[in-house]
């Protein structure tokens, strides 16, 4: 019996292709947009999300500008901070612009920085050869850097920089590591990319010290543990209310992940609203698949008073269109998949993100459809199984 | 009460439709017997009530009051899937207009009760082709309706209308839409059945389309009475 329906629908459908097509259009077009618009902005989110990664998870970042009578932070307040619960460790931001010289070859505008070892221990993949900073370097103040490629080639051509000595300032520092180029992605080292000729690092220790500095303005704080970063933040303003003296605005604590989160939210959110407005094109779709279910209803009375009159029980006739109705529209769903996957790749090779193909979108986009033609093939349905016999033979 | 057996019994059968503001009459106190293997044909001139009574006859309609049997169980006040059981075991359906699925070939025309009687595939196909061979149709079964003749289209509907073995043959106006020619190839199929042993009920307007067959009642104004009358 079930098999007899399919059978009748399909010849039903088949017999009316054009307009089958023109209805099933609807939910083609709808699904396709559905999927397209989540796949699109679920690789957008990840996009997004893994470069705020980049820019740093497990670490907080503290800004201190100080007060009037205490600009930045000095060491010992450094050493506090270091020294609270789950902190693996701290690399302030500090850095100066001048020349370097090897073996009286001048190398102007580098930048040189102050880092601490934990910056090493915490970002993977900086140091491409050789050794990072090491914590002996930063208590010892030792007169040790790293150096980036650009710097190497051009200073160095042809011979190993690491073990020579360059001078910084009039000091003598050995190169000990070189780092490795950052990645192009990275929208930290794109901002940071200034006209500089290269890049050096050294120990923060050793740069206060060189460079005479008393106030550090700016550090990354590095987590153990990500699940106590809350609390840590907590710790860190207690601690820094007691350095500045209660002083509003002297500093503030800036957590990625907190900020991870509320972007999240709101590319969450826009997804929502995106496929509420492509919703809306499916029930459109839904409509129409209604409309010429009940022309198809009206159109064969005829064959459904003979239907009746041959056995047919209403429940028969409603199965049969029903049916019609959803495979109709889950023929316009299979479609729409398909297209909205090929949209989709399309807009991830125009949009230069990674295409991630949702499996989510399809499950969703294939049970709309399924429920589109159910909710939407159930009134012509049973607008069919209703019909007297009599009045349905009459219009013969 | 009349027929022991009730093979089909209609008593005190009315039918009226509530026409706005008052009801209107259209069967009125029918009484109608049928003993199996009879040939009967309901004269009477459109407006008459013979339409109704088909429909009353053929369980597509139920009547206001009255009792009707059929095959020894009353069908006059069933739930619509019983009646839909009723039509498709008892009822055999030849219509005017022969309504054939136009989209379909004879064979699944006449397969189309046999689906509803859950009668599988094969089987049923089996069975459809013995339909149309018995209706001299067994080198068309593949043709559409439009490849076919009127009386071919109806012969088709004939062996639909067999296909389910059903207690009465129900046929209304069955040479309506055909030449005389060919109404005279379907009367005698008729002929054939009845000389089977089947029943027949048949409805019609044509005086000379009613004396094929061995009995004749007339129905006027909604009223049933026997015979043929001299005048007409």
């Amino acid at each position: 019996m079930f098999k007899e329906s399919l059978k009748m629908s399909f010849s039903n459908i088949l017999g009316n292709k054009m307009r089958s097509f023109l209805t099933t259009l609807g939910i083609i077009i709808g699904v396709m947009a559905i999927i397209a618009l989540i796949t699109v902005m679920e690789s957008a989110t990840g996009e997004v999300t893994a470069q705020f990664e980049s820019l740093g998870t497990g670490k907080l970042t503290v800004q201190a500008a100080g007060t009037a009578l205490k600009q930045g932070l000095s060491e010992t307040d450094l050493t506090a901070i270091s020294e609270l619960d789950n902190v693996s460790g701290i690399s302030p931001t500090i850095s100066n612009t001048l020349s370097v010289v090897y073996d009286n070859a001048v190398l102007e505008d580098v930048k040189v920085n102050g880092y601490g070892f934990a910056y090493f221990r915490k970002e993977e993949g900086v140091v491409s050869r050789g050794r990072p900073l090491l914590p002996t370097d930063e208590e010892e103040r030792s007169r040790v850097c790293l150096i980036d490629s650009a710097m190497a080639e051009t200073m160095f051509s042809g011979i190993d920089p690491i073990g020579e000595e360059v001078l910084v300032k009039g000091t003598r520092f050995t190169i000990v590591g070189l780092l490795a180029d950052a990645d192009a992605d990275d929208m930290m080292s794109q901002l940071q990319a200034g006209n500089e000729n290269g890049k050096l690092v050294m120990p923060y220790t050793t740069y206060m010290r060189l460079f005479g500095v008393s106030g550090i303005t700016a550090l990354e704080v590095y987590t153990m543990d990500s699940s106590g970063t809350n609390a840590l933040v907590e710790d860190l303003e207690v601690l820094l209310d007691q350095i500045f003296n209660y002083k509003d605005d002297s500093y503030s604590v800036i957590n990625m992940e907190s900020l991870l989160d509320v972007m999240d939210t709101m590319l969450g959110l826009m997804t929502d609203l995106l496929v509420g407005i492509a919703s809306i094109a499916l029930l459109v779709g839904g409509i129409g698949i209604m409309n010429m279910m009940l022309v198809s209803v009206t159109e064969r009375t005829n064959e459904i008073g003979l239907r009746k009159a041959l056995g047919a029980r209403p429940r028969s006739i409603q199965v049969q269109f029903l049916m019609e109705s959803v495979i109709l529209s889950l023929f316009g769903g299979f479609i729409g998949v398909v297209l909205g996957v090929l949209v989709s790749m399309v807009l991830s090779n125009m949009m230069d993100i990674a295409f991630v193909l949702s499996t989510g979108a399809i499950v969703l986009g294939v049970t709309f459809s399924l429920a589109v033609g159910v909710i939407f093939g159930w009134a012509p349905a049973r607008k069919a199984s209703n019909l007297n016999p009599i009045d349905a033979l009459r219009s013969m | 009460m009349t027929n022991a057996n009730g093979f089909f019994q209609m008593n005190n059968i009315n039918k009226a439709y509530w026409m706005g503001d008052e009801w209107s009459p259209v069967l009125k106190n029918v009484n109608l017997t049928i003993n199996e293997g009879e040939f009967l044909s309901v004269l009477g001139p459109s407006g008459s009530g013979k339409s109704t009574l088909m429909n009353i006859i053929g369980c597509l309609d139920t009547p206001t009051s009255g009792e009707y049997i059929l095959h020894g169980k009353r069908v006059d006040d069933l739930e619509p899937d019983e009646l839909a059981l009723i039509r498709n075991k008892e009822i055999g359906f030849i219509f005017q207009s022969f309504q054939l699925l136009s989209r379909q070939d004879a064979l699944s025309n006449v397969e189309l009760p046999l689906i509803y009687a859950g009668m599988p595939p094969r089987q049923r196909k089996e069975h459809a082709a013995e339909m149309l061979t018995r209706v001299g149709l067994e080198h068309k079964m593949y043709h559409l309706p439009n490849q076919l003749s009127g009386g071919q289209q109806q012969r088709v509907a004939i062996a639909r209308a067999l296909a389910t073995n059903p207690t009465i043959l129900l046929a209304d106006e069955p040479t309506g839409a055909l030449d005389q020619k060919t109404g005279h190839q379907v009367m005698d199929l008729f002929h054939q059945l009845h000389d089977e042993g089947r029943t027949i009920i048949m409805i019609t307007h044509d005086v000379k389309i009613a004396q094929n067959a061995s009995r004749t009642v007339r129905i006027l104004d909604g009223e049933l009475s026997e015979g043929v009358p001299e005048s007409v």
